[in-house]
């Protein structure tokens, strides 16, 4: 913005404001210590003459920094939406009056909340700027599909009624995936009782017919360069002829690999040709066509089959899957009927530890099964002896005896691993090798990924796949954002990201490419994803300051900056996501956003008024995370639960976008103690960026050190993990650091 | 704890088809789901070798001798508890009677087991004239264990026998013959003949 900044601060006297506080103190601390050009107070600010008087302000007086003192920044924000403005809110509602009593003895500590959140504002304004666009920005709305299986064709065929051309590009010569393989599929309509056909030709028929879905068989993506909106795809057949496409959003339906069931010898897979996985069954079944099915070493009628469910799975030994693939013992019921259907007198044995059938029709589909008669017996298999006929040798869990049988039939149910790709990061930093290696001494990570090749060869400095999350399923954060990955504008479906049947992959689909083309339009208009939805600003960063340090392109989350030839970070807007935690690594502070910077929030900390040290009120600098733990102190608030008035609250974008020099830039002006809330970390993270926190977490773990050469208390300093829902927590968090100060007294570092 | 080395019977569903053909509402145990809460919910539970899951479990596992012999179903005191707790609606006390009449009839049932005798009492006492006497069931059971302890029993509820008289509640005259249904004899025709084509019924599953 060329122009000159002019702050306009708007005093709101409603909601009991204007009862409980000084408004006229308030409008001339904006003015004199805020440097608000124009402060005006109103009785009702949110109402459409309040926010008609602002409007004029920007349009008559050339206000283009709106500072409002009234309720939280959470609230009110369809009234205070104000075009080519930066918006500033002094919380003075949910951040002093309702957490305050209401009291003339407290009124003095009171006011200088107030105040003091107002000088924040009007710091904030005067460093702040209008995000301008990028111009990285271009609609593209091709949607890239990696994957032909019945997910990545249902997540075709969606898009393209959306209106988004797709192109399919499937390994194999055939679209149609595992589903293909399947005789018959669990069934997905009321009353959920028989299996049904897959309608995997259906599917590939309803392609054919779309001119707006182009198909690459026998084709793998060997490169994909570029961001949301403007990434270019290398798609090469098997002959090696490539061609590069662009596309605006990436849907990874990759599905899943069988697991290896010659790792299970106890079961005597490839000793007895009777034993076999659940996928041969259905090769089997379909080879009857509704006739009997024979058993494979010696063509026989099968007259009795028993279903190992859980093999491999759900087990901590070596070699074995830690996780339950989800579809298996549904499949088993299927495959059990398969036999039924066609001779009721054949004896299915289903050997289970726990039956899981999830989806709406699951319950309905074991009942059917056992009304059919299927055995459904609460045992773990130890052993499947190999013979003319297999025995298989198991302890009955509800008479608690060992027990054998001798069977035409063994099926084991082996589950699914994701098709994920390479693990990313691989080649990164030296913690990032250390880890690696951890991993590799408990075994645990190397048994799963063999030899993988990656899947859709990104090129970004973080690895060429999506990121993992446990089990080597892709992450895609399954609360809040599924399908969403670390990586924006591809989007998982299907069990790449989670176990699930042919049914729920295809639901998944239909999400993924919903996504998908939100992505892909967000991009072109160069708006932020969820969680900061809508946001057009976007790092940048000084770079005859940058040292190459390269911290900003390992801790992105999001995988969104690559590196140039001479190591200095390239940034791809769309791509990023704004939670900031490359300014936060930053040592030298050179990466900021228009409206979020290392000023933004350091002059705001800068601008609290310190009172000296024998006042007796200490400073409590509280940096939250804006995703949860400032929408809980806001919830407190709405429920009257009181803080002590010494806190600050300053919300952040993410807890990974803070910055070390707050920290001592607050301790040096004198606050008494710091707090930062930000979302619980590690494998079952809420953080809205991921890493954020997590890597805040390990940053501040550093932070006593520092504290010690201050010669100042560890305690002054403390890292929170707040949940949205921690209402009643936060409040008394605050006021234990209070407490805790009463305790250890004032900060030395006052002036 | 056992093996069972009988392969080729254990394990298979036989004895399940068996149970569908031939015990009362035999076709729901299939539909047990092993949850337990039927062994949880008996009030007399821990008197039962065998809760109802355990039953419904050795149906499925083939052990037929294990279960008609056993006296765990005879336990069974039609509190229905069982029934409006199964989360599957299985009616378990009617299976539990059904298995019982079917050990009995096999002549399978345990023969000390104390609810399986009186039923038999009552059902010997009710087919002689079509009705139950009530004066000889009650005798019957005072002297269950002998003369000295029935007459011991006899006298202990002497008031209560005269009271009864008194209000005509009881008649000592029921001794002697006692009184019936109209045409005793053909009531006694019709349940020879229902049993003859149900011990035909039987004669296929054997003994």
């Amino acid at each position: 913005m060329a122009d000159e900044m002019k702050i306009g601060a708007y005093i709101c006297k409603g909601c009991g404001i204007g009862d409980r506080l000084d408004a006229g103190q308030l409008a001339s601390t904006a003015t004199r210590d805020g440097k608000a050009a124009i402060c005006q107070q109103h009785d009702f600010l949110c109402n459409e003459e309040g926010v008609k008087m602002i409007q004029a302000d920007i349009d008559n007086e050339g206000v283009n920094r709106v500072v409002i003192a009234a309720c939280s920044r959470r609230a009110k924000t369809e009234a205070f939406a104000f075009d080519n403005v930066t918006m500033h809110r002094a919380n003075l509602r949910e951040g002093v009056i309702w957490v305050r009593p209401d009291s003339d003895d407290q009124q003095e500590t009171t006011q200088e909340m107030a105040d003091d959140y107002v000088r924040m504002a009007c710091a904030e304004a005067k460093y702040s700027k209008v995000p301008e666009t990028s111009g990285q920005q271009g609609v593209n709305k091709n949607i890239l599909i990696v994957g032909g299986g019945v997910g990545g064709m249902t997540a075709a065929i969606e898009a393209s009624k959306a209106g988004y051309p797709c192109s399919i590009v499937e390994k194999t010569a055939a679209l149609g995936g595992a589903v293909a393989q399947l005789h018959k599929v669990i069934p997905t309509k009321a009353p959920f009782a028989d299996p049904q056909d897959a309608g995997v030709d259906e599917l590939a028929a309803a392609i054919e017919a779309d001119d707006n879905i182009t198909v690459y068989l026998n084709s793998t993506t060997t490169n994909i360069a570029g961001a949301p909106g403007r990434f270019a795809a290398d798609i090469s057949a098997e002959s090696g002829a490539t061609q590069t496409k662009e596309f605006g959003a990436i849907v990874q339906a990759s599905g899943f690999i069988p697991y290896d069931a010659n790792k299970l010898p106890e079961f005597a897979y490839g000793k007895n040709k009777d034993v076999v996985t659940q996928l041969e069954l259905e090769a089997l079944a379909k080879a009857a066509n509704g006739g009997a099915i024979k058993r494979p070493s010696d063509g026989k009628e099968v007259t009795s089959v028993v279903f190992v469910q859980c093999a491999g799975q759900r087990s901590k030994k070596e070699g074995h899957l830690e996780h339950c693939s989800g579809y298996c013992c549904s499949a088993s019921i299927k495959q059990a009927m398969y036999f039924k259907d066609q001779n009721a007198d054949v004896d299915t044995t289903i050997m289970y530890t726990d039956l899981r059938t999830p989806g709406a029709g699951g319950e309905n589909f074991y009942r059917s099964g056992q009304k059919k008669g299927v055995t459904f017996t609460k045992s773990v298999v130890n052993e499947v002896v190999d013979g003319a006929n297999p025995t298989v040798k198991f302890k009955d869990l509800i008479l608690n005896e060992e027990a054998e049988v001798e069977v035409d039939l063994v099926v084991l149910a082996t589950g699914m691993i994701p098709n994920s790709g390479q693990e990313t990061r691989a080649d990164l930093a030296v913690e990032d090798a250390e880890d690696k290696a951890e991993a590799k001494s408990s075994g645990e990570e190397q048994v799963i990924r063999v030899e993988v090749e990656s899947i859709l060869n990104l090129d970004y400095r973080q690895g060429k796949d999506v990121p993992h999350m446990a089990n080597g399923f892709a992450d895609s954060h399954f609360i809040c954002f599924p399908y969403e990955t670390q990586r924006t504008g591809i989007y998982t479906a299907g069990p790449t990201r989670r176990p699930m049947d042919a049914k729920q992959a295809m639901d998944d689909a239909m999400g993924a490419a919903m996504r998908a083309i939100g992505e892909a339009e967000n991009a072109g208009l160069g708006k932020a994803a969820h969680p900061r939805s809508g946001d057009l600003s976007f790092p940048s960063f000084r770079k005859e300051g940058c040292t190459q340090c390269k911290r900003c392109t390992v801790e992105c989350p999001f995988g969104a900056i690559n590196e140039d030839e001479e190591g200095y970070p390239v940034y791809n807007e769309s791509r990023c996501r704004r939670c900031g935690t490359c300014m936060g690594a930053c040592p030298v502070r050179v990466i900021s956003f228009e409206n979020y910077s290392v000023d933004t929030v350091g002059q705001q900390l800068k601008a609290v008024d310190i009172p000296e040290e024998f006042d007796e009120k200490p400073r409590i600098m509280v940096l939250a995370c804006e995703n949860d733990a400032y929408p809980a102190l806001d919830m407190a608030a709405q429920n009257k639960l009181e803080y002590s008035a010494f806190a600050r609250v300053i919300p952040v974008r993410c807890l990974g976008s803070i910055s070390l020099s707050w920290i001592t830039d607050s301790l040096n002006s004198g606050f008494d103690g710091i707090m930062l809330m930000g979302c619980p970390s590690g494998d079952d993270y809420q953080c809205h960026f991921v890493k954020g926190s997590g890597t805040a977490q390990e940053r501040m773990s550093k932070v006593g050190d520092t504290l010690e050469t201050l010669s100042l208390e560890k305690e002054r300093v403390a890292t929170y993990e707040i949940s949205i829902t921690d209402i009643h927590k936060v409040p008394k968090l605050i006021n234990d650091m209070a407490d805790t100060i009463e305790q250890i007294g004032m900060s030395p570092f006052k002036f | 704890m056992s093996t069972n080395t009988g392969t080729v019977e254990k394990y298979r569903n036989n004895f399940l088809k068996e149970v569908e053909a031939n015990v009362e509402e035999g076709d729901w145990v299939k539909m047990c789901m092993q949850c337990g809460v039927c062994a949880g919910s008996c009030p007399l539970g821990k008197h039962w070798a065998h809760p109802p899951q355990e039953i419904f479990m050795m149906i499925r596992a083939g052990k037929r001798e294990e279960v008609l012999t056993s006296d765990s179903m005879w336990m069974c005191t039609s509190c229905y508890n069982c029934i409006v707790r199964c989360p599957r609606e299985l009616p378990i006390t009617h299976i539990m009677h059904g298995l019982a009449n079917y050990a009995k009839r096999l002549g399978l049932a345990p023969k000390a087991q104390p609810t399986a005798w009186f039923s038999q009492v009552f059902w010997d006492n009710m087919m002689k004239k079509g009705r139950v006497n009530e004066l000889k069931l009650g005798l019957s059971l005072y002297f269950k264990d002998g003369i000295v302890s029935g007459i011991k029993e006899s006298i202990k509820h002497q008031k209560l026998g005269m009271n009864m008289m008194k209000a005509k509640r009881m008649s000592p005259m029921e001794l002697f013959g006692g009184h019936g249904v109209k045409s005793a004899g053909d009531l006694q025709k019709i349940i020879k003949k229902a049993q003859e084509i149900e011990n035909a019924r039987l004669e296929s599953y054997g003994k």
